[in-house]
């Protein structure tokens, strides 16, 4: 086995963990309705898995989000829910 | 290669997605504000702790940025190193240096190789995740860990009502080394710490920036309220954003005092203090913390 002195990855790898998969009851639904594109979700995310363009553009990605749930609770004009994992129907 | 998926093509984070951090980490999202407010040439050391565990699994990396672990207690050592090495090749109008790490790394184990970076004048920033604990290793005591705090080496009991010293001021003790910017922030506050940083990375020589992060785990506080603790450490006068250029402070302002019993009462850590009528004169020591800052600094606009 060659031992080398430290380790040496590329940049951004993590990108592989699936951390969606931590999700364990909720997720983020954003409603599109009342945004204001004030962008506060996209930047305290601390997945930083969330992004827009726009009023009513923003989502979150799914694959990364571990449902903390502080988007919804800083969102200023409550248009992003909480939702059971399962769906709206449970 | 990881293939950036093309619908989140506007993702530009420097500190990526897929990090292992607890849902509603403080720390990871500062650590992601602060490469954000430092852009792309900047090389980061990096102390042993959660910021450095769950953004460097073995054998990824969350960072997009030239970035290094050596050990706990040296980060300070190492950035000086680097900074040195960057100057002698002339290379230091590009690049700046960041070294970071947790407030157990900071306060107590790599606090004399701060002091000596600080001394010395090397043209580095240094960033302190405060979490208020060693949270890496299970919640232990730290020298930043609040008054009456419970840890797991401060547990609460017959006779101790938790964390029985004050926390201590690291912000004060980078001051007195003379050097040309130190600031607080908070991760409650992201546009004002972004500032900071664009502030100290603007700044030649040493400079200090600490950041206040909820743990969840840690504090036993609910993920979703990391940006609501946090504002309230700060609306409380319990953690005093402030900075200081060559010597003059400014600090943020709050509205008006809320009463520390808001920011103590939701967290497990504080538990012990609530419910029990003999633990008041405690609550009041905390105000009296409170109400010193908020003199101190002068928080309200009279
Ligand atoms: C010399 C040394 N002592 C102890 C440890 C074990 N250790 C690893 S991380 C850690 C806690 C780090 O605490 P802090 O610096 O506050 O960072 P946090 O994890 O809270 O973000 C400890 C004690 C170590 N790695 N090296
Ligand atoms: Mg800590």
């Amino acid at each position: 086995m060659k031992i080398t002195l430290g380790t040496v990855t590329h940049p951004g790898g993590s990108r592989v963990n699936k951390t969606g998969s931590w999700r364990t009851a909720s997720k983020p639904r954003f409603n599109h309705q009342a945004c204001v594109a004030c962008d506060v979700c996209a930047l305290v995310c601390p997945e930083g898995c969330i992004f827009g363009t726009g009023q009513n553009t923003y989502y979150a990605n799914e694959d990364y989000c571990k449902g903390c749930g502080i988007c919804a609770e800083v969102c200023p004009v409550h248009d992003i829910e909480m939702i059971p994992e399962a769906g709206e129907d449970g | 290669m990881v293939k950036v998926e093309e619908r989140d093509k506007f993702n530009d984070h420097l500190l990526a997605s897929g990090h292992t951090a607890c849902p509603g980490c403080g720390q990871s999202l500062a650590a992601r504000l602060v490469l954000r407010a430092a852009g792309r040439n900047v090389m980061v050391v990096n102390s042993t702790g959660c910021l450095e565990v769950f953004s460097s699994k073995y054998p990824e990396s969350a960072w997009e940025v030239p970035w290094i672990h050596s050990l706990f207690e040296n980060t300070s050592a190492v950035a000086a190193g680097i900074e040195a090495a960057l100057k002698i090749t002339g290379q230091l109008d590009r690049v700046r240096v960041i070294a970071q790490g947790g407030d157990g790394s900071t306060a107590d184990i790599g606090l004399g190789a701060i002091s000596g970076m600080l001394e010395r004048g090397h043209d580095v920033l240094y960033i302190c995740y405060d979490n208020e604990a060693y949270m890496n290793t299970g919640i232990q005591r730290s020298g930043s860990t609040p008054y009456y705090a419970r840890t797991t080496t401060s547990p609460p009991g017959k006779v101790s009502r938790g964390n029985w010293r004050p926390k201590k001021d690291v912000p004060q003790i980078a001051l007195a080394h003379g050097i040309p910017y130190v600031a607080v922030a908070s991760v409650g506050y992201p546009m004002d710490l972004d500032r900071k940083v664009r502030k100290a990375l603007s700044i030649r020589g040493p400079k200090y920036v600490q950041i206040h992060v909820p743990c969840p785990l840690g504090w036993g506080t609910a993920p979703e309220r990391t940006i609501d603790f946090a504002r309230l450490a700060v609306l409380t006068g319990l953690y005093p954003l402030y900075e200081v250029e060559n010597g003059e402070l400014r600090a943020l302002k709050i509205p008006k005092k809320v009463p520390v019993e808001e920011y103590l009462k939701e967290q497990v850590r504080f538990r012990h203090l609530f419910g029990k009528e003999d633990r008041k004169k405690e609550i009041a020591e905390i105000q009296g913390i409170a109400d010193q800052n908020i003199e101190k600094f002068g928080l309200i606009v009279k």
